[in-house]
């Protein structure tokens, strides 16, 4: 591809041709040429997502348990059936919705309220800063068993320690709680990629304005809602697309802590169910295809109706 | 026109590239050595089979021309690999690995070399030598498809000290009921009174309730694969299970298995503890164990059966589709072999000899010494219990905690999901083990 980058610059016209017509060529030319360099990344991305999802599809359509591998036949919509009639499909939306709505907006939340206590000059600001961060940094299975282990263990977990300091007896999250548990430990690790998202809005708020609205006589909590909520409006609207995209995936505690009771089986965790417990690969198959175009059109409508209430809210 | 001639040269360009680096990485990767065997074994990446590797050179240099190379993973990638690899016939894996689960379907699929004459025909070898019981559990039709290299059964453990400030003395055969009181009496504000898997997972939580189940005269199938899973000797012992562990059991069940419930009794927070017999070499180890020489050992809790211990063992097995059967069948037979248990006690140390494979490892008495604590049970449970009927009734299949059909996995995963309700009291045992019923008759009907 080297090769293209460094190709000769086009020589000059000549001078017998007319200025737009030469201009008009040289744009073509540039526009050839960009296209050309972009076509290398797109046949690389169309070839490494699209192609297998072709695959999944074809897959979707076949009975083939990995454990008879002499049985595999073309089994036309009986996944998609197994889908829709049997008894994991719904309830595991459901814990999705849960699980992923209510650790999205808790994490924006969080993150909006940290965003603001770092948007101002303090000493050790950047250390607080980084160690804001770190909940993020760490790898999701690292941090689930950390969760498991550290914190909410009945015997030696910190929040349970803490808990009997004052004189509360130790909850036994796992057993009594497992949605709640997913959430805490979902919000704790989002809320440092929300709170990085909105502290960049926060900063890129004008002073001025500010300044012009408590000359004016504006109140903090009337200049953050009628002047920062409104600046943030796309910054909140980034913060819970990007969060709910990396949050539906979200698996690591669920395998970790909860094994998909009371109601923590996630459609991530149900094809993973599928695949590597039932070794079902054409139900699984079918699972993830049903599960793309859900969350396709779910995210579609939930990101226009997004857009309708802030653009009706906050008028800019 | 001139976009399209551009397109094509850009494709052209990328697809020759593409091909010049797989050419040149299959022609780095072909070159092995004439003459020399080079096996290639895939296994689990348990403590016991790196001991193995450790001690491989022993078996190159007693035979010269075999080579063997060690492929470790996961026990799920491990599947997915070996199933490819013999479902596409590519013979990559000279030697597998399998659990006592699998080694039936697989041999029954004809995915496994049937080494019933081999390990026969070789007197030195002493088939006859391994557990029986493991031998039956590893054997389709009279052929047997793989041999232990190490095996377990379930037993309960207790804190000696516990039990004996609070007046209690267990039996070596003590029955559930037994057991229940003891659990309650033991059951303190310091430590829980039992510890009792319960996470979700066919060989999490339902290893050791399968067991109580079938002791309660419940089994997952009839002899014509009609479910049992809403019976009521299932519903009884599932039941009991769940209200021993509200009752005296150790504080957030569903947490807890193998590895957690170690810890605990470990670390004084339990008294006693129903699970694998390989625990004790672990719990007995007094460089890391704070409660070794302080425990006491029982055979499985019963209720109806005479014996209700588990059987598990790791096996190694050689696929029908190597191109080195011979070499692979005689690496087995070295793997499992009375020399190599002298060669482990010898170089690595004599608890580490691998367990219930050879009766004869039980008279040897350097290991006699080392395992004093937990040998003796080991024995004599893995040869008390019967894998061809665990239960009460018959079944038509060979195993205790599992039942060997491929559909098994899924459907104990899902029941025990649904009995982790039950056990943080979302639901009730019948209503789990109602919607268990269906899932577990879906399974059943395939197989009639």
């Amino acid at each position: 591809m080297t090769t293209l980058t460094t190709a000769p610059t086009p020589a000059p016209a000549p001078p017998a041709m007319s200025r737009s017509h030469s201009a008009a060529l040289s744009l073509r030319k540039k526009a050839r040429q960009s296209r050309a360099l972009v076509l290398p990344a797109l046949f690389f991305s169309i070839l490494m997502t699209q192609i297998p999802f072709l695959v999944t599809i074809y897959f979707s359509f076949l009975n083939w348990n990995q454990l008879r591998p002499s049985e595999i036949a073309f089994a036309g919509f009986q996944n998609y059936a197994v889908v829709f009639t049997g008894p994991d499909f719904f309830p595991s939306m459901m814990a999705t919705v849960i699980i992923t709505g209510s650790s999205v907006v808790l994490s924006l939340i969080l993150g909006l309220f940290f965003a603001v206590l770092l948007d101002r000059k303090f000493m050790g600001q950047g250390l607080a800063r980084t160690l804001m961060i770190t909940p993020f940094l760490v790898m999701p299975a690292a941090a689930a068993l950390i969760w498991k282990w550290s914190m909410l263990d009945v015997n030696v977990g910190m929040i349970n320690v803490g808990l009997n300091l004052i004189g509360i007896p130790s909850i036994a999250w796992n057993t009594d709680f497992p949605v709640l548990t997913i959430i805490m430990m979902l919000t704790w690790q989002y809320t440092p990629f929300m709170m990085l998202i909105l502290l960049a809005g926060l900063q890129s708020q004008s002073r001025e304005v500010l300044e012009a609205a408590s000359v004016d006589g504006a109140g903090p909590l009337r200049t953050f809602q009628w002047m920062t909520l409104p600046h943030l409006r796309q910054y909140i609207e980034i913060a819970t697309l990007l969060g709910s995209i990396m949050l539906l995936q979200a698996f690591d505690p669920i395998a970790i802590m909860t094994k998909g009771t009371g109601g923590t089986k996630t459609l991530s965790y149900l094809l993973y169910e599928r695949a590597f417990i039932g070794l079902d690969v054409g139900q699984a198959a079918a699972f993830g295809v049903v599960t793309v175009i859900v969350t396709i059109v779910v995210a579609t409508l939930a990101l226009r109706t997004l857009f309708k209430v802030f653009m009706n809210g906050g008028d800019r | 026109m001139l976009v399209k001639k551009r397109v094509i040269t850009v494709g052209t360009g990328l697809l020759v590239t593409a091909l010049a680096l797989t050419g040149c990485s299959g022609a780095g990767g072909g070159g092995a050595a004439s003459g020399d065997v080079t096996l290639t074994l895939a296994t689990v990446n348990n403590p016991q089979m790196k001991d193995m590797e450790q001690l491989k050179g022993t078996f190159e240099k007693d035979n010269p021309g075999i080579k063997v190379n060690f492929v470790q993973m996961e026990e799920g990638d491990l599947r997915a690999a070996v199933t490819a690899d013999v479902a596409s016939g590519a013979g990559q894996y000279d030697v597998v690995t399998v659990g006592a689960y699998e080694v039936p379907q697989w041999g029954a699929q004809g995915w496994l070399t049937d080494l019933t004459s081999a390990l026969a025909d070789d007197p030195t070898y002493d088939v006859e030598d391994t557990l029986p019981a493991v031998r039956t559990a590893l054997t389709v039709d009279g052929k047997q498809y793989a041999v232990p290299f190490y095996g377990e059964s379930s037993i309960l453990m207790y804190n000696k000290e516990m039990t004996d400030a609070a007046g209690i003395t267990i039996s070596n055969n003590p029955t559930w009921q037994e057991v229940e009181v003891a659990a309650k009496a033991l059951n303190t504000a310091d430590h829980a009174g039992i510890c009792l898997r319960g996470k979700p997972g066919w060989g999490d939580l339902f290893a050791p309730l399968t067991t109580v189940v079938q002791t309660f005269g419940g089994a997952w199938y009839d002899e014509n694969w009609n479910a049992q899973v809403n019976s009521p000797e299932f519903v009884e012992g599932v039941n009991f299970y769940v209200n021993l562990l509200k009752e005296a059991g150790e504080p957030d069940p569903v947490s807890n298995s193998f590895t957690e419930c170690l810890n605990q009794l470990q670390s004084g927070k339990v008294a006693m503890w129903y699970d694998a017999s390989v625990a004790a070499s672990i719990l007995e180890d007094p460089a890391t164990s704070a409660v070794a020489g302080k425990m006491g050992y029982a055979h499985a809790p019963v209720y109806k059966t005479k014996e209700s211990g588990w059987l598990w063992s790791w096996n190694l097995a050689v696929p029908k589709t190597t191109k080195n059967a011979e070499a692979a069948t005689t690496f087995v037979k070295w793997a499992t072999s009375k020399e190599y248990q002298q060669l482990v006690g010898t170089t690595l140390g004599w608890t580490r000899v691998p367990p219930g494979a050879r009766t004869s490892t039980y008279s040897i008495p350097e290991y006699k010494e080392a395992a004093a604590a937990f040998a003796p049970i080991t024995l004599e449970v893995m040869n008390a219990v019967n894998p061809k009927q665990p239960g009460l009734n018959p079944q038509p299949w060979v195993g205790i905690q599992y039942v060997t059909i491929p559909e098994f996995q899924d459907v104990g995963n899902q029941v025990a999901q649904l009995v982790a309700d039950a056990i943080a009291g979302r639901s009730t045992v019948q209503e789990a083990l109602d919607k268990g019923q269906v899932i577990a008759q879906t399974a059943g009907d395939k197989q009639k």
